[in-house]
């Protein structure tokens, strides 16, 4: 029967409830697939916590870190590759250790779904020597949040808590508990602990190690391992989604030993674990983290031998590795054209990458936002991307590479959104002003962290509850930065584009563009859209709108036609026809 | 093996058609019914008018949120393409549900490629094939958005799952304002012949 006591919660939306019951009150971070969601549905317990979204990852971090000195739980979330930016300070975080209880949340994507790279961010957990937990569904994702806390208080350390794509989008049955609130204890200053001098770093350093050793002891005892003796001839070692696989993949009879808490690993289960099974295997996904330590200890295990160690595995993957079982898969002939994602019709976007394409001579540093999208053909108009901030610094690295190789018929821009800007943007736009950088800084303003999926930012005007803040004016930014001739356009009147384009490449004074238009699909504007319908007789094939790169728009029988289903009437195709053969027809008003 | 004794369903589409709020209200219903679901998305960039794909699993008991190649009994296509992109995932003589749809992609609608044309007679040849006219019946229904409730219809019927309360299902999913829509999308695809 129906337990409505139970809800069906994502592994992100479990995140957050566990935060909320385990008392946490200052919460920080900033957006990226696959962790977004957890501050998404942090807001909802705004009467009993804070929770913000910070410019960056290091930012947010910082000031989860800060509020835990100040006794008060803390969270921070962001994706693995967000890791990169916040390790600054993670490392020597667990030098000096916690006042309350400090959780960081690494949500991975393994298969790369929704990212650049697919790194294995257990490895953190081992590098910088703070406790490691991961949950294999949403439950646990709650239950293990609680515990998480309690071991970061109880050993005074941070704790990485680690999920996937799959533990974070997945949705399985929770079964909520109430909020304990914590009563903090009064702030004392404590300069040994808190202040990160060579003298107390050179203090603390050996006691990190004593600290993991005792880590390791509890492990050994934690309530977040699980054996599960079936008493059969095969062992399985195995821990967060990859659980879920290798209980449909292996045999009834198969023991298992299921571990949440994974490094330090508890080496004295996994010791008599393995003696008590005759072949043992360790399923995990991505790098051989728990096996190269068990074998490391002297106990043989069958482990990437059988299991792929890149892209996400599934129950059939774990199958055919361990048993050799092929599926049968039906096999058909159908030229499968691809289905790349694009920028939506009346993407602000589309109009600045349509005027930059038609220039060959010019080179785009990009960046991460909906806006790499510029590089999907027919636009193709980017040379870049990297990771947050590199469409400022990397095209300043090609500027002088172009200087001293005497290059001069290149023009380069680089390209960041406005979420980025403030995530990583400002100190690429201070470098290219300081060091004199012959390139043009563009941001793409479209007043709203797009590709997660809406979230708001410092140049918003909004915080994360939906309260009006201050909004950071990214032109008196640049102008205060020294950038004397700031140019604002709209990118979907393409003259007016192309227009800003050359003002900036002939302008005597350091230029930048702010192409600013909102994006459609932010739902507390009023926008202006329409339908763009093409004049058959009008029309002669010439293709050139379809160089727009609208998903509106097709061949049909040689000549074009619109999609009036998912056309917005934002005319950048009507621009780009030069017979006046487009043309908009209708107003409405979509929005508030 | 630890044989899977429930039902997997595969939903794809193409980012923007819906395949969320079906997903949303099928699990609610099966939650409902007291069955043990998982249910798996993609969200991020593939999102924006990309193929996008959604797995649900129900079951006295569900260990994995996704299948693997050849595991799913049900494939719900929301576009014809998407159905041939997903195939690979269904059972060899499981029930495809295709939406009578096609959205060209891009390399289509750029001239670059041409669209298939023997997508049903190649999914037939693998699979017990209904083509849907989904979209048509949500769109003489007033809105072409509600397809996916259109083939949840269909989906119901074709996994015989009508003890279910579809009614409170959609209620908890959809704005009231869309209720009485979505219900009429809903007995509509459960109606359709295919």
């Amino acid at each position: 029967m129906s337990d409505l006591t139970r809800q069906l919660l994502t592994g992100n939306e479990a995140i957050a409830r566990g935060a909320y019951e385990a008392g946490v009150t200052v919460c920080s971070a900033y957006p990226g697939t696959p962790s977004t969601e957890i501050f998404e549905n942090l807001a909802q317990y705004k009467n009993a916590l804070y929770a913000e979204w910070a410019p960056n990852e290091k930012v947010a971090t910082e000031v989860a870190y800060g509020a835990c000195i100040a006794n008060a739980r803390s969270l921070t979330a962001m994706k693995h590759v967000g890791l990169n930016v916040a390790a600054d300070l993670v490392f020597t975080a667990a030098y000096n250790g916690v006042g309350a209880g400090f959780v960081i949340v690494t949500a991975d994507d393994p298969s790369m779904h929704s990212s650049q790279n697919e790194q294995d961010n257990r490895r953190y957990a081992q590098f910088a020597k703070i406790p490691l937990i991961e949950p294999s569904d949403s439950q646990e994702c709650k239950d293990f949040m609680k515990e998480a806390y309690a071991v970061s208080e109880r050993f005074g350390t941070p704790v990485l808590f680690r999920v996937t794509t799959r533990v974070s989008h997945s949705k399985s049955l929770v079964s909520l508990g109430e909020r304990e609130e914590q009563t903090p204890a009064r702030y004392v200053r404590n300069i040994p602990k808190f202040v990160c001098t060579p003298a107390f770093a050179q203090k603390h350093r050996p006691e990190l190690e004593e600290r993991l050793k005792a880590l390791e002891v509890y492990a050994n005892t934690s309530p977040l391992n699980a054996l599960e003796q079936k008493g059969g001839k095969i062992g399985v070692i195995t821990a967060s989604i990859s659980y879920q696989y290798a209980k449909e993949a292996f045999p009834e009879d198969t023991s298992f030993l299921k571990l949440g808490f994974t490094w330090p690993l508890p080496m004295d289960l996994i010791r008599s674990f393995a003696a008590s099974v005759e072949t043992l295997y360790v399923i995990e996904e991505l790098e051989p983290f728990m096996e190269e330590q068990i074998r490391a200890a002297g106990i043989s295990c069958v482990g990437k031998r059988a299991i792929p160690d890149m892209f996400e595995l599934n129950p059939e993957i774990v199958r055919r590795g361990v048993f050799g079982a092929e599926p049968e898969v039906a096999q058909l002939d159908v030229d499968l054209v691809p289905r790349p994602p694009a920028l939506c019709p009346g993407c602000p976007h589309r109009g600045f990458f349509h005027v930059l394409s038609k220039r060959k001579d010019f080179v785009i540093t990009g960046d991460i936002g909906c806006y790499t999208l510029g590089y999907a053909a027919p636009l193709s108009a980017m040379d870049t991307c990297a990771c947050m901030g590199g469409g400022f610094s990397l095209g300043m690295g090609m500027a002088k590479a172009f200087e001293t190789q005497g290059v001069t018929d290149r023009k380069i821009f680089g390209v960041v959104g406005d979420s980025t800007f403030f995530h990583s943007g400002l100190t690429g736009a201070v470098e290219i002003i300081y060091n004199k950088g012959n390139m043009i800084p563009c941001v793409l303003d479209n007043s709203i962290t797009g590709m997660t999926g809406h979230q708001d930012n410092p140049g918003t005007g909004f915080t994360l509850n939906g309260e009006i803040a201050a909004k950071v004016a990214i032109e008196d930014v640049l102008r205060s930065f020294g950038y004397q001739n700031v140019i604002i356009v709209d990118p979907q009147d393409l003259k007016a584009m192309q227009q800003a384009v050359d003002d900036a490449l002939a302008s005597e004074v350091p230029a930048a563009i702010i192409a600013r238009r909102p994006c459609l699909l932010i739902k507390r504007i009023r926008h202006d859209v329409g339908k763009c319908v093409v004049d058959r007789e009008k029309c002669r094939g010439c293709r050139l709108c379809l160089k727009v790169a609208c998903p509106a728009i097709h061949l049909r029988d040689g000549k074009t036609e619109i999609d009036e289903t998912i056309c917005a009437g934002c005319t950048v195709c009507a621009q780009a026809c030069p017979f006046g053969a487009i043309s908009r027809v209708g107003d409405q008003r979509k929005g508030e | 093996m630890t044989a899977f004794t429930g039902k997997s369903i595969l939903i794809c589409g193409v980012g923007g058609q819906g395949t969320l709020l079906m997903s949303k209200t099928l699990t609610y219903g099966l939650v409902q019914a007291g069955y043990d679901v998982k249910m798996s998305e993609v969200h991020g960039m593939a999102q924006r008018g990309g193929s996008v794909s959604t797995q649900v699993r129900y079951g006295e008991k569900v260990y994995s949120p996704i299948i693997g190649r050849g595991e799913a009994d049900v494939l719900v296509a929301f576009e014809k393409l998407e159905a041939v992109r997903y195939a690979n995932l269904l059972k060899p003589g499981g029930a495809a549900l295709i939406n009578d749809y096609e959205i060209a992609p891009l390399p289509v609608a750029s001239g670059a490629a041409e669209y298939p044309q023997n997508i049903e007679e190649q999914m037939r040849r693998a699979f017990q094939v209904r083509v849907l006219p989904a979209s048509r019946v949500a769109k003489s229904l007033g809105n072409i958005r509600c397809t996916n409730i259109v083939l949840l219809g269909a989906l119901v019927r074709a996994f015989a799952l009508e003890t279910i309360d579809w009614n409170a299902a959609l209620t908890a999913s959809v704005p009231p304002k869309a209720l009485a829509l979505n219900i009429a999308a809903f007995d509509a695809g459960y109606q359709l012949e295919g």
